[in-house]
């Protein structure tokens, strides 16, 4: 290497510095390793959601019947006008903004402001918990109606089937994120963060790099909504 | 390492654009559905937006634009293999089409 390689406190920027990190026999990844890990979890579950949605296009492209129209099967009426997709329109802007208070809640958390990152958390969970509360609503509206996974009233039997998988797999990943941020929020509120208290669990010391992982992924959880959102209900 | 040291904090307003594009795009995807646009068009906005969303997501609510290539290239290269499987699957599916069309119809 030239002697005059840039210091590892200021490392280059784009194609560069990505060889750099790679063939510097070092760490390559310059994060925190809970950052890192979260983003392959993260990627392991793209696959994960991306193979449900595959398999729904598998479903709905071979299919002689017809497929339900999403637009009637999810409206709402709502004194006597019948308004397509409402509760869905409804809970994706529930969704988009619970993403932005988890947004500020990092944001806050970094700036060592306690209240403001708690509250912020505690509000995200309130609107996560409110979204998987409209989606038990929607399957029990659709149960009454008739759709199971192996037959519904309109149409090509499958569309049960994919809805409950899919709608249901993204609904836990929705609570177990309320879960976990209402956990988070009570370490930020008790001031576990900024003590660096070690963790009941794992031992490991509070830091508020760890509403940003949680921020990742409760920001996947939103972006895993905006392909469902299109791909299964708009389409 | 400082928890501090690889991290760039955006300013509040960065956030609160994104948040706004966020609500329009969803808005806008909303109306093409009752429009009664139909065929290409509708598909193509419908996607269009959707990944505009999700782009917006990713590079600024999870902070992908400020990460280093390394950590880009990481997440984002493997999924380009699903538009593969994708791909591949669409056919088998359009082959099951018209396989039951010819054998099972009527």
């Amino acid at each position: 290497m030239a002697s005059n390689e840039p210091n590892v406190s200021s490392p280059r920027q784009g194609a560069p510095g990505f060889i750099h990190d790679w063939s510097a026999e070092r760490r390559v990844f310059n994060v925190p390793w809970g950052k890192a890990m979260m983003w392959l979890f993260i990627l392991s579950d793209v696959f994960i959601f991306a193979c449900f949605l595959v398999g729904y296009m598998v479903l709905r492209m071979s299919t002689v019947e017809p497929w339900p129209d999403a637009s009637e099967v999810f409206a709402l009426t709502i004194a006597g006008q019948s308004i397509p997709l409402l509760l869905i329109a409804i809970m994706t802007f529930i969704l988009i903004s619970s993403s932005g208070t988890m947004a500020l809640a990092v944001k806050y958390g970094y700036a060592n402001d306690r209240r403001k990152t708690a509250v912020l958390l505690l509000i995200t969970a309130l609107l996560g918990a409110s979204f998987v509360g409209m989606q038990a609503f929607e399957w029990a509206i659709l149960i009454g109606e008739g759709v199971r996974p192996w037959e519904n009233p309109w149409g090509a039997a499958q569309f049960g089937a994919v809805f409950f998988l899919i709608t249901g797999f993204h609904g836990t990943h929705v609570t177990i994120g309320v879960i976990f941020i209402v956990i988070m929020a009570v370490k930020v509120m008790r001031g576990s963060l900024d003590g660096q208290r070690p963790g009941f669990l794992t031992g490991r010391k509070g830091n508020y790099g760890m509403v940003e992982s949680l921020g990742l992924y409760w920001h996947f959880v939103d972006l895993v909504w905006v392909f469902i959102f299109a791909f299964f209900y708009l389409w | 390492m400082d928890q501090h040291n690889s991290h760039h904090q955006p300013e509040l307003r960065v956030y609160l654009k994104v948040w706004l594009w966020l609500f329009v795009l969803s808005v806008l995807s909303y109306l093409v559905d009752i429009s009664g646009i139909e065929g290409l068009p509708k598909w193509g906005l419908i996607t269009l937006f959707m990944l505009l969303k999700a782009g917006l997501i990713v590079a600024f609510f999870m902070h992908m634009a400020w990460e280093r290539l390394s950590l880009i290239y990481t997440v984002l290269v493997p999924p380009a293999v699903l538009l593969f499987l994708a791909v591949l699957m669409a056919m088998e599916a359009n082959y099951t089409l018209v396989s039951r069309l010819a054998n099972l119809a009527g």
